[in-house]
């Protein structure tokens, strides 16, 4: 009886200490995570719900007016919103294969060599990135110049092509903005696919000598199939960051000329912060949401049924 | 390496061969890639005065410093741009690496009532694109809180990003639940743990975050450029914007700006290659 009675109370005691250590347990969990979700609530949480609020709102300082959906109307009305969507599009569908396709194969040229030379070429394709945006496209600008004694225009003269108003002609203006964005973003496509490379096992390519493959042929049907997570993480990740691209338009054309490089993102700052209308730059944004998660989706789809092994 | 040498293959001069031509190859795209940085360097060191009909030699002519006073001279708070910007960046970083790490390990090893519920609410918060909330946010800074031209509203939005806590509850869900549990029994408390046991176990990954966070806020442009009116306040990145609008003509000392802006993070970067390239491929590759 005294053996039960201890026992219990042994039972009873650790219940206590392992309910007090839990408690403890969640009330440092929840101190843990409140900074960051303070952060969360006020400047993502909240500005998400304001701007679905806001986009039916003509929207005042001193009490905004309910409109309905005046705002989505006028912006499927605008021709000016259908050019920016058909621009963003087809700067992103360039741009995206291009670069993809450049880096896998310059990570492919870089992989023959030793260790130290690898990284040498890794941090010289790298280092466009981490300069600011903001200073090299004043030097793009530059190298884009109209003038005959521009840098591009000098060079292309070499190769008999006649002057161009790089930046300035509605024709030339998306493919220097296209050309620059490929060359910045080489550095990081480049590292990813080169890790990836290297977490290829060796032994698939001594299965393919056996089977008498070339060099071309372990390319296409070993290496190219193994890093296609690889390729899927980078196709879906520089979507979606062309369809936000902002900074390079605004500081290299301003969205002109005639609007030929006026991007989504550019648009909606635009109505935001030019013209004033938060309303419509709200449903604007909303819509460009909308558009980028069924465009993610349906990528993440289609290349999920795509991988075969 | 298998992908290129064949299966027993001995010719030693082919191989030679080979990555003589493919070291040509990738020189000529590394030195594409590079130019706009020696041309930015370069023309730096130009005379301020060569205005206008700017001179496009890729070999300085002349060798001055006289671009980079011109640029510090040109406004009062040129300096004070760059320490705007030091400033922003250092506390950002430093407030991102303490509260991710803290936030990461509660959602990777703690157990408590809405742990799923949250964490599925940092993800769905990871995939907003910045758009939707720029107006929002504008509007709450700068109209409702009256924020505008104060470190406050540079700081704040981005003082702890759901990409860090994400990143480091990834980490720290790999490490040995043995080892805190360890120390649990042994007495120490949640904060002592992260500090004494989760940190030092996990320092590459904080440093990784330490070094693209403090990159990603040197170079951001946006939310400064929103919520900077007076020069005073602004940071290097908008300042140099500034200057550029200003003064179109005078490209040497625009060039001496950018090259300013950008050579702290270079230094970084040939001090701390290794995390910066990690920086990269954490959360791309797979095994």
């Amino acid at each position: 009886m005294a053996a039960f009675f201890y026992k219990d109370r042994g039972n009873n005691i650790m219940d206590n200490t392992r309910k007090k250590k839990m408690k403890k347990e969640t009330f440092w969990a929840y101190a843990f995570i409140l900074i960051p979700l303070c952060t969360f609530m006020v400047f993502t949480i909240y500005p998400v719900v304001s701007s679905i609020i806001t986009s039916f709102q003509d929207y005042k300082p001193l009490g905004s007016e309910w409109v309905g959906f005046a705002n989505y109307i006028s912006t499927f009305k605008s021709s000016l919103f259908y050019k920016a969507l058909k621009n963003t599009a087809v700067y992103t569908v360039i741009t995206v294969p291009i670069a993809i396709l450049m880096s896998f194969i310059v990570s492919v040229m870089i992989l023959p060599f030793r260790k130290g030379i690898q990284s040498f070429f890794k941090g010289a394709f790298y280092l466009p990135a981490i300069a600011s945006g903001v200073a090299m496209s004043f030097v793009w600008k530059w190298i884009y110049d109209p003038l005959p004694s521009g840098l591009l225009n000098s060079v292309v003269r070499f190769f008999g092509i006649e002057n161009q108003n790089w930046l300035g002609s509605s024709k030339t203006a998306m493919a220097s903005l296209i050309i620059m964005a490929v060359f910045a973003g080489l550095g990081q496509n480049i590292i990813i696919y080169i890790a990836a490379l290297l977490g290829i096992d060796p032994t698939y390519y001594e299965a393919a000598d056996i089977d008498g493959s070339t060099f071309l042929q372990k390319v296409r049907y070993v290496v190219w199939p193994l890093v296609k997570p690889t390729t899927i993480f980078l196709a879906i990740t520089s979507v979606i960051n062309g369809f936000q691209s902002f900074q390079t338009a605004y500081l290299m054309t301003g969205g002109g000329p005639d609007n030929a490089t006026t991007m989504a993102g550019l648009l909606i700052f635009n109505r935001a912060f030019k013209y004033f209308e938060y309303g419509e730059a709200c449903a604007q944004a909303l819509l460009l949401a909308v558009i980028i998660a069924i465009f993610a989706v349906f990528q993440f789809k289609l290349s999920a049924n795509d991988v075969e092994y | 390496m298998g992908l290129f040498r064949r299966y027993g293959e001995k010719e030693k001069y082919k191989e030679i061969i080979r990555n003589v031509i493919l070291a040509a190859v990738l020189i000529c795209l590394a030195v594409i890639t590079l130019f706009p940085i020696y041309y930015m360097i370069i023309s730096s060191f130009g005379a301020p005065t060569e205005a206008g009909g700017a001179s496009y030699s890729l070999i300085p002519k002349s060798f001055s410093l006289d671009s980079y006073k011109f640029f510090f001279d040109y406004s009062e708070y040129s300096l004070r741009w760059i320490l705007n910007s030091m400033l922003v960046a250092g506390v950002v970083t430093l407030c991102n690496v303490i509260f991710a790490s803290l936030a990461g390990y509660a959602f990777a090893k703690l157990r408590f009532p809405g742990c799923k519920f949250f964490f599925f609410l940092l993800l769905v918060a990871m995939m907003i694109p910045y758009q939707v909330t720029q107006v929002p946010l504008y509007i709450l800074v700068v109209n409702v809180l009256k924020l505008q031209d104060t470190y406050v509203a540079l700081i704040a939005p981005t003082l702890v990003t759901c990409y860090n806590v994400f990143l480091a509850k990834q980490f720290f869900t790999s490490l040995p639940t043995s080892v805190i549990e360890s120390a649990k029994i042994e007495g120490c408390s949640q904060p002592l743990i992260v500090w004494k046991i989760v940190m030092p176990l996990s320092k590459t990954i904080l440093a990784v975050m330490a070094i693209t966070t403090f990159l990603g806020e040197w170079n951001t442009f946006f939310w400064p450029f929103l919520v900077c009116n007076s020069e005073k306040m602004q940071t290097i990145q908008v300042g140099l914007k500034n200057f550029s609008f200003a003064n179109t003509t005078y490209f040497a000392p625009m060039m001496a700006g950018a090259t300013i802006s950008a050579l702290p993070m270079f230094i970084l970067f040939f001090s701390l290659q290794r995390y910066f390239l990690e920086g990269v491929t954490v959360g791309a590759v797979k095994g």
